[in-house]
């Protein structure tokens, strides 16, 4: 999907993984809707304990059911949701149809999923909490943070040599 | 209400709520969920360094930029209004894994011995958090997604490649936490 194809001429078609779908410009205002469903979110990874480096350690040592519970049921209820959306081809706000693209297949998914997962063990954050844990008052997490932007820009400058 | 939210969150609800964050974002403005897309939003704006990877239109996707803010700004919230009175729990077959690797504190979300400000000029502050979170960064956009875009968003579209990535996730995450984790503890 992020092949390397991509020219300037397409730049407007880009879609990234997780992309914005709607077609009906957005006022920079209605930009706070996300900002309000971020602040939740960010309630519930702290409240849940999913911040923390301890229950990732408790999840990879199988000692506790926690973490597998959250995933499990946000992947169940997340399911439901995206097949009731599809079955009753239930519109967005503006009116549109909701677009899911599909993803596809590279090798990438498992080397960087493979350091993805070390890096997620060490660190006890994947991208989500690395926020919520530096707005928890971990304020070392910024050196983690600036990190993992380096460890980005650094996957952008070596793409067209890795294996994919 | 107030003393019952401030309680540590039971999994379901937390995976409920989590998981509703998928059809919302879809509803509220066909939105993808993806976290770790941001990083990537950053680099656009802030240093393209004329990387074709990073030569988009990221102000299309400012959304997620206002989305993860708002994950820190929950962070402060829950932590500054909503913290949990009583005693950190952690499993306790868990805390004797990590007793015998040398983690000594147990009190809060994050051990001090390793999370804290005076260690990110140690070594243990470069593998921590510098080796860390450069593998969390680079892994997830090689793999084109974290634990939100893949595990989440790919399994509730039933995607065979977010299966895969989950899975191999998980196996880096074992193989550091059983294989390389106590090596790294014994450098220090």
């Amino acid at each position: 999907m992020t092949k390397t194809s991509i020219d300037n001429t397409a730049v407007e078609e880009f879609v990234c993984e997780a992309p914005n779908n709607q077609v009906k410009k957005e006022s920079f205002i209605s930009n706070f809707k996300y900002l309000i469903v971020g602040i939740i979110f960010g309630i519930v990874f702290v409240k849940a304990e999913i911040i923390s480096w301890f229950r990732i350690q408790e999840m990879f040592r199988l000692q506790s059911f926690h973490m597998y519970g959250v995933i499990c049921t946000a992947v169940v209820v997340g399911l439901i949701s995206v097949q009731l959306i599809k079955r009753f081809n239930i519109k967005t706000l503006a009116g549109e149809m909701v677009s899911i693209p599909d993803k596809t297949f590279d090798k990438g998914q498992i080397y960087g999923g493979l350091i993805f997962g070390l890096g997620w063990a060490i660190t006890g954050a994947c991208p989500g909490p690395l926020f919520a844990q530096i707005g928890s008052g971990f304020l070392a997490i910024t050196v983690t943070f600036m990190s993992a932007i380096a460890g980005t820009w650094l996957y952008g400058a070596f793409q067209s040599k890795l294996p994919h | 209400m107030i003393e019952l939210i401030k309680q540590p969150w039971h999994w379901a609800l937390a995976g409920v709520m989590i998981g509703l964050t998928v059809p919302t974002l879809l509803l509220i403005g066909n939105k993808i969920f993806g976290i770790s897309s941001s990083l990537r939003h950053i680099c656009a704006a802030c240093f393209p360094s004329n990387i074709q990877y990073f030569m988009y239109n990221w102000k299309k996707e400012i959304w997620n930029l206002f989305f993860v803010v708002g994950v820190l700004l929950g962070g402060i919230i829950a932590s500054q209004f909503l913290s949990n009175p009583n005693e950190f729990a952690v499993n306790e077959n868990t805390v004797k894994d990590l007793k015998a690797l040398g983690v000594t504190d147990f009190s809060s979300l994050m051990p001090a011995d390793i999370f804290s400000v005076e260690n990110i000029f140690t070594l243990k502050g470069l593998i921590f958090f510098v080796v860390g979170g450069l593998m969390v960064g680079f892994g997830t956009r090689y793999a084109g997604g974290c634990t939100s875009g893949h595990a989440i968003m790919g399994l509730s579209n039933l995607q065979l490649p977010s299966l895969i990535a989950t899975i191999s996730f998980m196996a880096g995450g074992f193989a550091m936490t059983h294989l390389i984790m106590p090596f790294i503890f014994k450098l220090f």
